[in-house]
């Protein structure tokens, strides 16, 4: 699991709590809608247990208007590139909540095709388990991310989101030098992390 | 997909490349899709798929016949249930055992229910794509209740595994009955408030009259089943045609539409619901008392309490679980009407414990495989009204 | 029955066949495919369901690629098996029916048994350089991925790794 460290010396200022007020309750989600996880999505969007409440209503399907990720579903070797390129879209603040098994570690898929676990690629912020995880799962998700940004402050370094455009920048010069597709050079920086003991490639 | 786009640099600059998806707003799955337009207009289409693929069918060699259970859940995951259904039918027709009648009419009544739930789905997303954002959430709310059923049933909203290798999981419970006969009314009105919200709507016959229009004879070439080729004009229905689970003593119509055209697909989708409406409502009239799994040590795990009390249950128990069932040596293919159209498993076993090959024919990969003649020659917004009509479910796609 | 109607009209190309729990089953040489193929359309087989293949590694002709049809109007099905061995290529029925093209794009992937004129054979469910074909028996299920099975204490196959 990536370290991310909140640096032990920060104090929160009033400013910051202003700002992490207005952060936390109006965390726009993009649902990055893959598999089964999505259809739990639609339920918790719907009028039964209503998403809007926490200030999460505006589902923006691109990632330059949206602030909070919620993988749901299965992460493929396939789709990892995909994965990255959005997530590199996005702007900052940015926050990742990996919803479901699948998306936090592979779930029942030990196969081939499928990555064990999107934190192996992306740094994730929150993991919701569950085959899907109920709708209130979920919500109980979003708001233990809303409890994480109340504890941030604006003078952090986010080490993880820098080393998380390095190593897309390692990713690009990998493929063009090797002459391969995105899945096959995201393949080899695992294999190689894994060598190296290590469990991410950022 | 880089080279698709350096490939067509060469073309003269009239002819724009769009890409759509494998992330996009429409809400099916992961699926993507080249368009190449000039103007708005669509000149090629190049669907690509495989973004979920999840080597269920390798997965399924390293695991036992019951454990394949939980996976199957997960094809078509609008409507688990059918796809529990299909593949334990698969492996009772493998084995030649007969299931009790009291887990014939479960089945088949949780079976409609799936049909209802997908259907409600597809139906909710494709008006939502189109822009009618009402009619989902009005249909959501009888989802809820199918999922209170469910749960009831299962003990699991979503992913159900409710069927088992010689009957079902367990009895339907106390509240189960009335709670259906609820759902039972409400949602029929439901589906009533659909139709004035947009069978009539000039705005939805604008949006989806002769759009992805397609012959009989063309469907059938393309392998279609299921809602799609019903909507096509070929009134082939599984149910009707080579029926399993006692479908022939039930009374229910098949709607067949004329041109295949998303507006079709969709009248078809809303009388399958009022269909299943129906064949659910002789179901609980006609539940009666009994077993709900087969009687046979060697296929169903024994009672618990028998397990913890008689040697000889504790051994089947340990057989079963250890080393399998005694599977015949052979290969079967056994289909069933999904919501979506023919969902077959094929299944080659060599006597072992885990099955030889299990192969799952998705219903959906030969609709999408035809996506480019449906969509040539029309606007994007037409594409996205036909994705929708196809429901495409990527679990079942790329499994 | 089919069976009977090529027997009569192409004798000699059905080399076996079975009818376990009542599916008809034929199996004939890949040379006789597309004649017997040509015959199914003419007979109303014109819904061609399926198109898989088995991976037998100890048999000389390793693959068995495996056909579904139905006859819409008799409800009847037929199921088609020819063996091919590692390096042959399958006659693809592209021409005749349309569905035929992405299952046998499918095949190719999971299995790399390549079938000729087909127009655009390439992957389908895995990556243009993805190393190897999934479905042969001789793929590891993790594929070469060290950390796919770490930690993993469920048993598949009684414990063993494949």
């Amino acid at each position: 699991m990536p370290e991310m460290n909140i640096n032990d010396a920060v104090m929160t200022t009033r400013l910051d709590a202003v700002v992490n007020w207005g952060r936390k309750n109006s965390l726009w989600p993009m649902p990055f809608g893959v598999a089964c996880c999505a259809i739990e999505f639609m339920s918790m969007m719907a009028s039964r247990f209503d998403l809007s409440r926490f200030g999460a209503e505006a589902m923006r399907f691109s990632p330059r208007q949206s602030d909070m990720m919620l993988i749901l579903g299965t992460i493929t070797n396939k789709m990892a590139p995909v994965l990255r390129t959005i997530y590199a879209q996005m702007a900052e603040p940015k926050w990742v909540i990996s919803v479901g098994v699948c998306a936090s570690s592979g779930g029942m898929y030990r196969t081939y095709a499928t990555l064990q676990g999107v934190d192996r690629v992306i740094p994730v912020d929150v993991y919701v388990p569950g085959c899907p995880p109920r709708p209130e799962s979920i919500i109980l998700g979003v708001m233990k991310l809303q409890e994480k940004i109340e504890k941030e402050s604006l003078s952090m370094r986010k080490d993880h989101i820098a080393r998380f455009y390095e190593s897309l920048a390692r990713q690009e010069s990998l493929q063009a030098e090797k002459g391969l597709t995105s899945q096959q050079a995201i393949r080899e920086m695992l294999m190689d992390a894994g060598e190296r003991g290590v469990g991410t490639i950022f | 997909m880089d080279s698709i786009a350096l490939s067509r640099q060469m073309l003269d600059g009239d002819r724009m490349i769009v890409n759509m998806g494998p992330s996009h707003p429409t809400t099916h799955g992961t699926l993507r899709i080249v368009l190449e337009l000039e103007g708005e207009t669509i000149v090629r289409a190049t669907p690509e798929m495989g973004y979920l693929h999840r080597g269920v069918e390798k997965l399924g060699e390293n695991l036992s016949y019951q454990q394949f259970i939980p996976l199957t859940d997960r094809l078509n995951y609008c409507s688990a249930i059918m796809n529990n259904v299909g593949y334990t039918t698969a492996v009772e027709k493998l084995l030649d055992i007969q299931i009790p009648k009291r887990a014939e009419h479960i089945r088949v009544l949780m079976s409609e229910l799936s049909r209802v739930a997908d259907h409600i789905v597809c139906v909710g997303v494709n008006a939502v794509d189109i822009g009618a954002f009402t009619a989902f959430l009005y249909l959501f709310k009888q989802r809820e209740t199918a999922y209170d059923l469910f749960e009831m049933a299962a003990g699991q909203r979503l992913h159900t595994s409710f069927t088992r290798i010689g009957g079902v999981f367990r009895d339907l419970p106390e509240g189960f009955v009335p709670l259906a006969e609820r759902f039972l009314v409400e949602c029929s009105e439901s589906i009533d408030e659909l139709e004035r919200l947009l069978t009539r709507n000039p705005i939805w016959h604008d949006r989806t009259k002769g759009i992805g229009v397609i012959s009989a004879e063309d469907a059938v070439n393309w392998g279609y089943t299921g809602p799609s080729l019903r909507a096509a004009g070929v009134p082939q229905d599984l149910r009707k045609a080579q029926p399993y689970l006692g479908y022939e003593t039930y009374d229910f119509d098949i709607p067949v539409g004329t041109t295949g055209d998303v507006f079709d697909r969709y009248l078809v989708r809303v009388e399958e619901m009022r269909q299943s409406l129906r064949i659910i409502r002789q179901v609980l009239d006609r539940l009666e008392p009994g077993p709900v799994m087969v009687d046979d040590p060697k296929v169903a795990l024994p009672p618990k309490e028998k397990v913890y009390t008689r040697m000889e249950s504790l051994i089947h128990h340990f057989k079963l679980i250890m080393h399998g069932m005694d599977m015949p040596v052979g290969e079967v293919y056994s289909a069933t009407e999904a919501a979506n159209g023919e969902l077959g498993f094929y299944i080659v076993s060599d006597g072992g414990k885990n099955p030889y090959r299990i192969r799952v024919r998705p219903p959906c990969l030969p609709i999408f495989s035809s996506f480019e003649d449906q969509v040539k020659g029309g606007l994007i917004a037409d594409a996205v009204a036909v994705l929708g009509a196809m429901n495409i479910i990527a679990g079942e796609l790329d499994r | 029955m089919i069976i009977e109607q090529i027997d009569a009209q192409l004798p000699g190309t059905v080399t076996d066949r079975h009818a376990f729990r009542g599916d008809q089953t034929i199996v004939i040489a890949r040379e006789n495919l597309l004649a017997v193929v040509a015959l199914l359309h003419r007979e109303g087989f014109q819904l061609l369901v399926d198109i898989t293949a088995v991976d037998w590694p100890e048999r000389e002709q390793r693959f068995d690629v495996v056909y579904h049809w139905l006859n819409l109007a008799s409800q009847e099905r037929l199921r088609l098996k020819v063996p091919v061995a590692e390096g042959e290529s399958v006659p693809s029925l592209t021409g005749t029916f349309k569905t035929a093209d992405w299952f046998e794009r499918e095949v190719f992937d999971m299995f790399g048994i390549r079938f000729d004129g087909h127009p655009d054979l390439r992957r389908l469910l895995t990556w243009p350089d993805f190393p190897g074909h999934a479905l042969r028996k001789d793929f590891p299920l993790d594929g070469g991925d060290p950390f796919c099975m770490e930690g993993c204490t469920a048993p598949y196959n009684n414990g063993e790794r494949n």
